[in-house]
């Protein structure tokens, strides 16, 4: 086991969210758009990557935590009249809730049939969205009108439809996410959980709770989805049962899988990479799925530590 | 019309759901039981056997009868052809780990919707059914090709029955299911028996597709329903339990017809998901399945 190197990771970290924060100011407009966009999603993978590469739990679900976040926003503004920073609130109030009552009733479940249970409580809560069609407006969505996607706090004042003031609310999304996932997996929990990943019942023997545990991870992913989903609706304006859809479940754990599983930066590397994969082929062939397709059976078979897992493996062995 | 005709009408319709999805579960079931694979692609296999079946309907033209009966032969046989080159290319390279399968089979589902988008396009297209005789009951008349897809489908059943129980083929099987590692041990070529039960999963699902697509219609993302239908019975009857498969078929299959003829179809699927998903977590051997390995 490698002796904790602390400096360097602390120094990625720090460059990484630097070089985040630079890149705006010299992106084209479109790369600067995708990349606000990107970022939203990366925490959608991040909080998916913490509970699928460090404690070791494939989730098939995880959409209906992301649109708990989404339709926690959206439905707050659309039918209650909250304000942004509220209704964010809210997002990640509903994701942390739908957490726990999942977390309780899947963890009873390992294996196999977690993935099948997962998936089918988000079935459920997919069905759910366009069965309230007349709340959610089920398939077709709603849109958050542009007047209100306004912050003021005191004097200070925020328009989440322009893309400067959109750009740094994913930024300072995305940064502290990184923090807390960086944070967690070098606490004494996040070690507890790769135990669990390696060998549970060993784990247990040494006086561990592994449900509480595994319980927490779920909670904890659940809530940075949701704010992930929460953030999407705010600064994009649109919520619709497609995020609630199956592929929101796949996309996740492709994007992990792609840049690594259990590494706090391969969530971004992954999204990143699969966002301009799509982007560029599209120009060529209309096949988007089969790209999805293709990527996921190429990375199990030949690639199963996705690029940052490689990149541990064979050279930096203290990447977290 | 009355209660009783309405009621009579709703199990009908319900039969004819069950006996499709016998099919197409068994061929899920026997996928899980023999090789501890969760095939997310099945409902992929599915709907690839019902688009070639327009196909090969299609292009033969002259009497329906006659494509549908080549449509019922060749379609599943390339069906099978295609899952068994998918299972000797990816498959055995991941040697058959649960999580690495459940993600590569994913994969596959893409691809195999991509493929029929592509090349068959977004609509639905009907195949028409081989033949049109409607029987007269009292209340109403009944399409006579719909109660011919439940005979079929008993047929199917009791074929894989006696193979799976009769024959030395199903005692291999049998054994590999039991202890695949003591299975070599005596001779058993696993690895053989592995692809050819993956191609028997996937044709008992494109046997199935190609009997529904007449009553139904051909669609690049009808697989997705009988994918999650089929995952329900499963658990249901106990991961991989043949007799509870069916039976769980036949009540899965009823009650969907009887819930979807007097409540909103989007409310019944919704409640049986959720119900199913319970009885995973609370009893995962299954309703009629013993305890679990």
């Amino acid at each position: 086991m490698n002796r904790p190197v602390t400096l360097p990771i602390y120094a990625l970290h720090a460059a990484v969210i630097v070089l985040l924060f630079l890149l705006q100011f010299i992106l084209p407009d479109f790369h600067h758009g995708v990349l606000a966009r990107v970022m939203v999603l990366a925490v959608f993978a991040m909080g998916y990557n913490l509970l699928f590469g460090y404690a070791g739990l494939l989730s098939l679900g995880h959409a209906m935590f992301f649109s708990a976040g989404l339709y926690g926003a959206g439905l707050a503004v659309e039918h209650f009249g909250f304000g942004m920073l509220p209704a964010f609130g809210a997002g990640l109030v509903a994701g942390g809730l739908l957490g726990l009552v999942i977390g309780l009733l899947a963890l009873r479940t390992s294996g196999v049939a977690f993935m099948i249970v997962t998936m089918m409580f988000a079935q459920v809560f997919y069905l759910v969205t366009l069965y309230f069609a007349d709340w959610t407006h089920g398939d077709e969505g709603f849109v958050i009108a542009q007047p209100l996607r306004q912050i003021a706090i005191g004097s200070l004042h925020f328009d989440l439809t322009q893309p400067t003031t959109r750009y740094m609310t994913a930024f300072l999304l995305f940064s502290i996410v990184l923090i807390v996932t960086l944070f967690i997996v070098r606490s004494a929990h996040g070690r507890v959980l790769v135990a669990i990943r390696e060998n549970e019942e060993r784990t247990r023997m040494l006086g561990y709770d592994a449900f509480a545990n595994k319980l927490a991870a779920v909670i904890v992913s659940a809530v940075i989805c949701a704010a992930a989903g929460a953030a999407y609706a705010i600064l994009f304006g649109y919520v619709g049962s497609t995020f609630a859809s199956v592929q929101y479940s796949i996309l996740p754990l492709l994007w992990v899988l792609l840049g690594g599983a259990a590494t706090t930066l391969g969530p971004l590397l992954g999204t990143l990479f699969m966002y301009y994969v799509v982007d560029i082929t599209s120009g060529f062939i209309s096949a988007y799925l089969f790209i999805v397709g293709l990527a996921l059976i190429l990375l199990v078979l030949f690639f199963p530590k996705g690029i940052l897992g490689t990149i541990r493996d064979r050279w930096l062995g203290w990447l977290p | 019309m009355a209660f009783f005709p309405h009621l009579l009408l709703a199990t009908l319709e319900g039969l004819v759901t069950s006996a499709v999805l016998a099919l197409t579960a068994l061929g899920l079931s026997l996928v899980f039981g023999v090789m501890r694979v969760v095939n997310v692609a099945h409902g992929e296999f599915f709907m690839l056997g019902a688009v070639l079946a327009w196909a090969i309907t299609t292009a033969l033209g002259g009497h329906p009868a006659i494509g549908f009966l080549l449509a019922l032969v060749v379609s599943p046989l390339i069906v099978g052809t295609v899952a068994l080159v998918a299972e000797r290319l990816v498959l055995r390279r991941l040697n058959y780990n649960p999580e690495a399968t459940i993600v590569a089979t994913i994969g596959m589902l893409y691809i195999i919707q991509q493929a029929a988008l592509t090349l068959y396009g977004p609509d639905a297209r009907p195949v028409e059914p081989p033949f049109s005789y409607r029987i007269l009951l009292p209340w109403f008349g009944y399409s006579g090709y719909k109660l011919s897809i439940v005979a079929a489908s008993i047929l199917l059943l009791l074929a894989t029955w006696f193979v799976l129980t009769r024959t030395k083929i199903g005692l291999i099987m049998r054994a590999t299911q039991y202890d695949r590692e003591t299975a070599q041990a005596f001779g058993i070529p696993v690895d053989r028996v592995y692809a050819g039960v993956f191609a028997l999963g996937a044709m008992l699902a494109a046997v199935a597709a190609v009997l529904v697509v007449p009553i139904s219609q051909a669609h690049y993302l009808m697989g997705l329903d009988p994918l999650l239908l089929s995952f329900i019975v499963v658990i249901i009857g106990g991961l991989g339990s043949l007799r509870g498969t069916v039976v769980a078929a036949v009540l899965i299959g009823l009650s969907d017809g009887i819930i979807s003829v007097f409540f909103s179809p989007t409310l019944a699927k919704m409640i049986a998901t959720l119900l199913v998903a319970l009885v995973l977590v609370f009893r995962p051997q299954g309703l009629f399945g013993t305890a679990a390995r």
